[in-house]
């Protein structure tokens, strides 16, 4: 049986592991090959690692920390931040990864989908989708961009089928009303986009329980979900995470 | 040496970079027929589109392939390297495939049907079939599955499945059963990827290494 992924996630910034509440408030939680290291042997089922700051001095030091974690990482990869073109999403590809997340680039060019998924297949690309919809319907749920500062106009689950129809692999759907609150997901807009796509939606933010995923995996009908304030401070980590989802009768991988 | 086939589909660090972290020696990425004839080992990787295999053909690969596994080398299919193993793809219906193992490969159904409450409903199926499914009647006498057990997860991404024939080494059920290991004496494939597969998958490249 398919199982349901516990995907960990890392926000990179200047090559440490930070996080946030809402996108600001940074903190810092420790060294990326590290803790993609830590998380794959605790049985995550794939490791995503954001390059929240993505300036381009900043692009050497992205993919030599890349590189160091793909090392010996041998569950899917997936980087995201700054990934504007083809040429980039190759470099991050060459330094280990195998698959990458584009967000903005994607919309100011929805062509981009296509033309990475033509060199690396369309398994390779996810586009993320931040969204925003306060107390409105999943489907006036609105898409920003820049790290959640600039409104598109953009509908959610417009967006996610489009690129779907370009080639998408996977969509990555972050809330940003629920991101860091660990008060769990918003299943509702999760379910409307996980509804309107054959290809599978990843749910992230407001991860605060093992609850919290079983409801996003059952009533979001969500395919993955992303963790990460979760584990860093050793709330919980995937082995016990997964342990309580089995008991909840969640299908999960769990890890020798 | 083991000759890891570049046929521009897709990615081949993760798999290169799997065989040097077990050691293995003398591991050449190539294009070129007679590197395959010369190679003891072949590996077919592959993500992406079964049309590109056209390339192995137009490159004089199909035929290095065949004369290399006919001579005794070891050849192991990844994804769509599995695939190519069989007659062909409907993805692709004019590219045909190596034809070691008969049947086409076709597309994930769109609908299964379950029991739910003892009735029999169709229910939407999610293609591609992405994510850690497991490994169901592993054939007791396959070399590359040596000290895998039935039930343990690999992960898959694909849309198009091989079917089940009488060399398949494993079964993984996602809208029924397809082949997620092949293998027949020297010729083996696998539709997961074990480069992506933790430690059941290092395993599997392991007992390729080892042959």
């Amino acid at each position: 049986m398919l199982t349901k992924r516990i995907i960990a996630c890392l926000d990179v910034r200047g090559g440490r592991v930070v996080k946030g509440v809402q996108f600001v408030d940074i903190v810092d939680a420790g060294d990326p090959a590290e803790l993609a290291h830590r998380h794959a042997a605790e049985g995550a089922d794939e490791v995503v690692l954001l390059d929240i700051t993505a300036t381009h001095e900043g692009r050497g030091t992205l993919l030599e920390t890349v590189r160091r974690a793909a090392a010996k990482l041998f569950v899917p990869f997936t980087v995201g931040g700054g990934v504007r073109t083809a040429e980039d999403a190759a470099a991050v590809f060459d330094a280990g990864a195998d698959k990458v997340s584009i967000n903005s680039a994607a919309i100011a060019r929805p062509r981009l989908i296509g033309e990475i998924g033509a060199s690396f297949g369309a398994q390779a690309v996810i586009v993320a989708i931040d969204a925003r919809r306060g107390a409105k319907a999943p489907k006036d749920a609105e898409v920003y961009v820049s790290g959640g500062r600039k409104p598109t106009g953009l509908r959610v689950v417009e967006w996610a089928r489009e690129a779907e129809s370009r080639g998408a692999g996977e969509i990555l759907l972050t809330s940003m009303d629920t991101d860091g609150m660990r008060d769990g997901f918003d299943c509702e807009l999760t379910a409307a986009v996980s509804e309107a796509v054959q290809i599978p939606v990843i749910a992230s933010g407001g991860a605060g329980s093992a609850a919290h995923f079983a409801e996003v995996f059952n009533r979001g009908k969500a395919d993955a979900a992303l963790a990460a304030s979760i584990f860093h401070f050793g709330v919980t980590s995937s082995r016990d995470l997964k342990a309580q989802l089995a008991q909840a009768g969640v299908s999960v991988r769990l890890p020798c | 040496m083991i000759a890891v086939i570049d046929y521009k589909a897709g990615n081949l660090t993760s798999v290169v970079k799997a065989l040097h972290y077990l050691d293995a020696r003398d591991v050449v990425v190539t294009q070129s027929p007679d590197v395959v004839r010369g190679a003891d080992k072949v590996v077919l990787p592959g993500v992406g589109h079964f049309q590109a295999t056209q390339l192995l053909a137009s490159l004089g690969l199909t035929e290095a392939v065949r004369e290399s596994i006919t001579n005794g080398a070891w050849f192991l299919g990844i994804c769509v390297g599995l695939q190519w193993l069989f007659e062909g793809s409907t993805e692709a219906p004019g590219t045909p495939g190596l034809g070691a193992f008969a049947g086409m490969c076709e597309h994930f159904p769109a609908k299964e049907i379950e029991q739910i409450d003892g009735k029999k409903i169709a229910v939407e199926l999610k293609s591609p079939h992405v994510g850690w499914n497991s490994l169901e009647q592993i054939r007791p006498d396959s070399r590359l599955l040596r000290g895998v057990s039935s039930g343990s997860f690999v992960y898959f991404t694909h849309s198009w499945r091989a079917p089940v024939v009488s060399a398949t080494a494993a079964v993984t059920n996602y809208g029924g059963a397809f082949t997620s290991a092949v293998e027949r004496e020297n010729v083996m494939g696998v539709q997961f990827h074990p480069e992506k597969s933790a430690d059941v998958g290092l395993r599997v490249f392991r007992n390729f290494v080892e042959l």
